[in-house]
């Protein structure tokens, strides 16, 4: 089982997703399978192209409400491990946003594990979301489906 | 020391500013005081208030003292 807690990371700063799951995963030799969910910003063509997305945070609120989060998946299935990494800031299209890995002994539970943290921090966590297309920047709010994907765990 | 508050996400783009430093007074009095449009948005239904960090429920009278730190936040979006 877990011998180290969840890692929990807000960065202001571009990652690699694949050096932060290499670490993650040769860090939990003992786990059966790992369970990866890479968020990243679309790259799309169009007049609705998005060409920056900013995701702003609140420091006194969002890294422990992150760690809250970890700390209530890590309790509700058998994991070995459990990785989140948050962006926030000024990101390009094709820059990562949110890395989430679980680690556990059989693959259902980082399935779960994995799935319950991201509809968390989609429409759960302190984070307030802005794009910017050719016609501007706009506020984006949380959609119906978020609230019906968080639904699913109560 | 005055008390300080915290406009998140689209409030920020209202208030034309992130943070605004108040003098210490209960809520309403510091509400009155600010911009009525600006003032509507943070009574708005959608948007809840953390002092200190601490998410605050609905209808809590606050009085802000000195550095206390009143954040209001719109609904979120994240990942």
């Amino acid at each position: 089982m877990a011998v180290s807690g969840p890692a929990v990371r807000l960065l202001g700063e571009d990652f690699s997703p694949t050096d932060e799951l290499a670490a993650f995963t040769a860090a939990h030799p003992e786990a059966g399978g790992i369970v990866s969910f890479l968020g990243q910003v679309r790259c799309e063509g169009g007049v609705q192209a998005v060409e920056a997305l900013e995701l702003k945070h609140y420091a006194a609120m969002t890294l422990p409400g992150m760690e809250a989060l970890a700390a209530t998946t890590a309790k509700r299935w058998a994991l070995d491990g459990l990785l989140i990494v948050h962006r926030f800031g000024v990101m390009r299209p094709g820059d990562p946003i949110v890395l989430v890995a679980a680690a556990a002994r059989h693959r259902r539970d980082a399935f779960a594990a994995a799935d319950f943290a991201m509809d968390h921090l989609k429409s759960q966590s302190w984070f307030w979301k802005r794009e910017k297309t050719a016609a501007g920047w706009r506020w984006i709010e949380p959609r119906a489906d978020d609230h019906r994907d968080l639904a699913r765990w109560l | 020391m005055p008390a300080k508050l915290v406009f998140l996400g689209r409030l920020e783009d209202i208030a034309g500013m992130g943070e605004l430093a108040v003098t210490p007074a209960p809520l309403e009095l510091v509400l009155a005081a600010l911009d009525p449009a600006l003032a509507v948005e943070l009574l708005g239904e959608r948007v809840r208030m953390a002092l200190n960090g601490s998410l605050l429920s609905d209808n809590e009278a606050v009085v802000l003292a000195e550095g206390d730190e009143l954040a209001f936040l719109p609904p979120v979006s994240g990942g």
